[in-house]
């Protein structure tokens, strides 16, 4: 490799990752819920309507209970605003300065944010964001009016995104439809390298071959259900791999009666659930150990899951027990990850226009758009994504309810209102 | 065989007069299995996953947990693997009379027209040819097709894919119907991944090898390797599955043993 | 609003200060019971003369005020626990003051003190308060640094204050203290030293920030009749007041609860801020210093910068301000930086000060600021000492 690539001094020590102060009150978490999304949500109260900030448990108007989270449009004005030069957080001392501003919103409270470094002096009209920081808790940003401008822009700011330029990206299945989606995507984006997993070498799927000409891209050999194949590509790569996007995925569309024995389950199981783990184990503690790598360190891992794993979809029935168990296990590797701040992305689109999904009536989402999906939300700072139409639709209804969800979802259809 | 028998056999044995030829693929998660549409039910490929390792998990031992599908690696089909053996007598692995274990093989060498032609096909006429030369198939013996396609290490050259499917050789269905019917074999072995050839499924009945072997309540052995080392007649086929009750085949170590000179 | 009743003959004596220490291995318990013991030494009283406690601690957890009366024994019939941090001394004054006017108690002992390990400050800074750890720690604006940086950037903003108006006050401050034993600052500070100090959150400079540090500050509350009885000197408790969470809708801080309550002190006391001789306030940060001088009514809103520019604030000066250092010369014991202006003033007014004396003090204004919550400091309070 040449120029543009850094390379590190190796009789430097490698610097441990350290985090922003990830104390939260259980009420402040609500905050969380829509970062996880990109949404900021502030505390409404539901009697009289006053938006409140930080969190409380009672409204600061009305002491009503019933608070709850609302999306806000985030705009105010920067009402003051100073550079901090000293604290006594590693992690802050490790970042200085940092630009901190006080934010009157239009909704009415006043919040602390960071400032970025787009935004005119105070006192500027602002639009207030949320982001996940490296400790994967929400905090508000006050960004210039200019939609834009972007959180990466900011040099202080950049280190909350898991901006894919300039980064060394692990696909672990290069070979569906959506694996090549995102190969092309991520080279696209500026990766310096892509790795492309691909199992089964006798198998050439239309596509594939064309994928190695993309000067990013290095075919590797990786079959996420033999966990030698795991390991010894870990052995190989796994103190470079900066983001790994698992798009490994094994697809039949039966439930129970409609497939007798569990072949087919279990084969699944293997791909989505105990792929994962194998993953997980040999690439997690390498990537845990790079989160503090310089300015390209280890950043991210990426689950490619389906919406089905919130609820079942019969159809669909032992996939979305598979993706049940994948999410369920991306929650233990968000938090064995939290301590390095390698930020777990979980993805959860609706029905994917691929050959396993011929049945299923659209919309659905094009591997390109899954692929544009997973590069944004890198850039930003979000954790889960809900990429298309029938995501949300599901992802609204699981919410309001997830018991209403599952009776409708006794329809075929998953966009099925029942 | 007498106890003397069984006594010159085993001083031969260690005479050194008696050579043992593996025949077996080594068992690992590389090794191709066999690749059906994936709409249909898979056979699980080989895989390993260890239990210790001289660790916390068995401090002093090491060991795994395999798994895989019966027809993995070099591996034996039992009549009832086919749907013309389903009602034979004594049609799986652990109903199989355990003399059908050591046979006699002839070694029919199809290398040269393999590696020309990966769809070439054995006929009667290259079987008779090679009577000519080497003698009649005894009834009872193991027919062994060499194509030294187990020299393939690059897996994708091995399974030999593409848009139209598999392309590797195979016995005809006169060849077949000529073995069974005529020369009575014990079964049909190969190097490749079937006892069929690649393109078996569009022949007339598809996959005649196993259709008319195991209707016939005859075996077959794939995914042999080795086959150039052997003798066109006189090497004596071990080739025990496991004891899986009603099992249609297993992966299992095959052995050839040769008498000097043979 | 009815007037609150004067505090008739309650009286404050036996200012005791326990020597502060930038860092100490020993606990608030012990700074807490040194201030108890100097009390008593000061006073003359056996530990059965004190019946009732008031404590202020940031450092005693998992202790409150309870636990610290097995730890030193003392057996009381009132007690009180005063999380107040800078506000605390004039709100233990005031509680302190209607238990003995009322006869719940004859003899309080007000006691304030904090440990200070080296890693102290940030732990308790980390979880300050709720809102602190949820919306404020979080953005690295760890400690009142970034909040006040916010206050004072606005205050300049608006009211055209300058970073000489503040270096004025802190060197005054710093030549106040080179007089006073207890000062943990034994440098005279000049203004271009001031100015050249390193920014710690524009506009914030080093010498803006206090230090924090180990000590205890302590006083009796007690009858005029029991101080004459011990011959203690005593200065008279004329007014106070407190205040919390007085303008919950200005978007950010520019004045603090005095404006509320000042009227009701001055007319309490039966002075004006003309009859005051020596000021103590509450100095974390100078802008807070400015605040007060409008907000008790020293000068009208907005005119601070103009009335520094036009005082002088060392003993000897035209406004006599700060006159054992204050915090920003002596250090910042924790909670106990609430109780030093009460226990300087208390010096002053008894003629008994430890430093320099302000000629003829006989009226002595307290103010105390405290609990940056959030975004603001909460919690405000002053008090009125007369010369005996």
């Amino acid at each position: 490799m040449t120029g543009g690539v850094r390379r590190k001094n190796p009789i430097l020590k490698t610097r441990q990752p350290t985090l922003p102060p990830a104390l939260r009150s259980r009420v402040a978490l609500g905050m969380t819920a829509g970062a996880a999304v990109g949404r900021l949500d502030l505390q409404q109260c539901e009697q009289c309507g006053t938006v409140q900030y930080p969190a409380r448990e009672v409204c600061r108007s009305c002491l009503s209970g019933q608070l709850v989270w609302r999306p806000q449009d985030g705009l105010g004005t920067l009402l003051s605003e100073t550079v901090s030069r000293a604290s006594m957080e590693l992690y802050f001392r490790e970042r200085l300065p940092w630009r901190v501003g006080l934010v009157q919103l239009a909704a009415g409270p006043t919040v602390v944010a960071y400032v970025h470094a787009a935004c005119a002096a105070a006192p500027a009209d602002v639009r207030v964001e949320v982001a996940l920081d490296r400790a994967g808790q929400a905090v508000l940003v006050a960004m210039p009016l200019d939609a834009a401008v972007t959180l990466a822009e900011d040099p202080r700011l950049h280190d909350m995104t898991c901006d894919p330029t300039h980064r060394k990206i692990l696909v672990t299945d290069g070979k569906s439809e959506v694996g090549q989606a995102m190969v092309r995507a991520f080279a696209a984006a500026g990766a310096s390298q892509v790795w492309v997993g691909h199992a089964e070498p006798w198998k050439q799927p239309p596509g594939f071959a064309a994928l190695a000409e993309l000067p990013q891209v290095t075919l590797v050999p990786l079959d996420v259900t033999d966990g030698q194949s795991v390991t010894e590509l870990a052995g190989v790569i796994g103190g470079k791999v900066d983001i790994v996007v698992n798009t490994a995925d094994h697809h039949r569309t039966y439930g129970i009666a409609g497939r007798r024995g569990v072949e087919t389950a279990q084969a699944e199981m293997e791909v989505n659930y105990l792929g994962l783990l194998r993953l997980a184990q040999a690439f997690g503690p390498a990537l845990r150990g790079r989160a503090a790598d310089g300015d390209a360190g280890a950043v991210a891992w990426v689950n490619i899951l389906s919406i089905f794993a919130l609820a079942n979809f019969p159809p669909h029935g032992t996939y979305s027990a598979a993706q049940a168990a994948a999410l369920s296990l991306a929650q233990c590797l968000r938090a064995e990850m939290r301590p390095a701040g390698i930020r777990v992305v979980n993805v959860f689109p609706g029905p994917v226009d691929e050959p396993w999904n011929q049945l299923v009536l659209p919309p659905k989402i094009a591997p390109k758009g899954l692929a544009d999906a997973v590069v944004k939300a890198l850039k930003a700072t979000v954790e889960d994504v809900y990429p298309d139409p029938v995501a949300r639709d599901w992802l609204e209804r699981w919410r309001a309810d997830p018991k209403t969800l599952e009776r409708e979802l006794m329809a075929a259809s998953p966009s099925s209102a029942g | 065989m007498t106890t003397d028998a069984l006594t010159g056999f085993a001083a031969a044995l260690a005479a050194g007069q008696i050579r043992i030829v593996d025949l077996t693929q080594t068992l690992t998660p590389d090794f191709p299995q066999i690749g059906l549409p994936p709409e249909m039910g898979q056979s699980r490929p080989f895989r390993l996953e260890e239990v210790s390792h001289y660790d916390e998990r068995g401090p002093s031992w090491y060991w795994n947990n395999f798994s895989c599908g019966e027809h993995s690696g070099t591996h034996f089909d039992a009549p009832i693997h086919w749907i013309t053996g389903r009602n034979l007598p004594n049609n799986a692995t652990d109903t199989i009379p355990v003399a059908d274990f050591v046979a006699p093989a002839c070694v029919v060498d199809c290398s040269a027209e393999s590696a020309r032609d990966a769809d070439y096909l054995l006929t009667v006429d290259r079987l008779t040819a090679w009577e000519a030369e080497h003698g009649r198939i005894p009834a009872g013996s193991w027919v062994l097709m060499r194509t030294d396609w187990s020299k393939r290490t690059d897996p994708a050259a091995y399974q030999n894919y593409d848009e139209t499917g598999q392309h590797t050789p195979g016995p005809d269905v006169d060849a077949v119907r000529f073995l069974v019917d005529e020369r009575g074999v014990i079964g049909f072995g190969t190097e490749t991944i079937g006892t069929d050839a690649g393109q078996a499924a569009h022949f007339t009945p598809p996959y005649p090898c196993h259709s008319f072997m195991h209707g016939a309540g005859r075996y077959g052995l794939q995914c042999l390797a080795n086959l150039d080392q052997l003798p066109p007649t006189g090497a004596l086929i071990v080739a025990a599955p496991l004891k899986i009750r009603r099992g249609s085949g297993s992966p299992l170590r095959v052995l050839a043993l040769i008498a000097n000179g043979a | 609003m009815t007037a609150a009743a004067g505090y008739d003959d309650v009286v404050v004596t036996a200012p005791v200060t326990v020597p502060y220490q930038r860092y100490s291995t020993k606990g608030a318990h012990w700074f807490l019971g040194r201030a108890v013991a100097g009390l008593l030494d000061a006073s003359g009283l056996p530990k059965s003369g004190i019946d009732g406690l008031c404590v202020s601690s940031f450092s005693l957890g998992p202790d409150s005020a309870v636990g610290l009366t097995q730890h030193l024994d003392v057996s009381l019939r009132w007690l009180d626990h005063i999380p107040m941090g800078g506000a605390s001394g004039i709100v233990a004054l005031r509680r302190a003051a209607r238990a003995v006017q009322a006869g719940d108690a004859s003899v309080v002992a007000c006691i304030a003190g904090d440990a200070n390990r080296v890693d102290s400050f940030r732990e308790s800074t980390a979880r300050f308060s709720l809102f602190s750890q949820d919306a404020v720690y979080p953005y690295g604006a760890g400690g009142p640094n970034v909040s006040f940086a916010f206050l004072t950037a606005y205050y300049m903003r608006t009211y055209g204050a300058t970073a000489e108006d503040f270096g004025k006050l802190c060197v005054a401050q710093r030549s106040n203290a080179l007089h006073y034993p207890h000062a943990l600052f034994t440098t005279p500070l000049t203004l271009d030293a001031y100015l050249a100090s390193r920014m710690i959150a524009d506009p914030i400079r080093l010498f803006d920030c206090v230090m924090p540090c180990a000590g205890a500050e302590g006083f009796l509350v007690m009858r005029r009749a029991e101080a004459e009885r011990l011959g203690l000197p005593y200065a008279r408790l004329l007014g106070a007041i407190e205040r919390h969470n007085p303008f919950p809708d200005d978007p950010i801080q520019y004045r603090g609860g005095w404006v509320l309550d000042r009227d009701a002190l001055y007319a309490q006391a039966g002075v004006g801020p003309r009859d005051i001789d020596v000021l103590q306030t509450y100095d974390d940060y100078p802008v807070i210093n400015i605040m007060q001088f409008e907000d008790l009514g020293f000068c009208d809103k907005g005119e601070g910068p103009g009335f520094v520019r036009r005082n002088s604030f060392e003993v000897g000066g035209s406004f006599p301000f700060n006159t054992c250092g204050g915090q920003l010369s002596v250090g910042q014991a924790g909670a106990a930086g609430g109780f030093l202006g009460i226990v300087e003033g208390l010096r002053q007014v008894t003629g008994a000060t430890l430093g320099a004396q302000v000629d003829g003090a006989r009226h002595a204004l307290v103010s105390g600021f405290g609990m940056i919550n959030y975004d603001r400091g909460l919690c405000s309070g002053a008090a009125i000492l007369g010369a005996a």
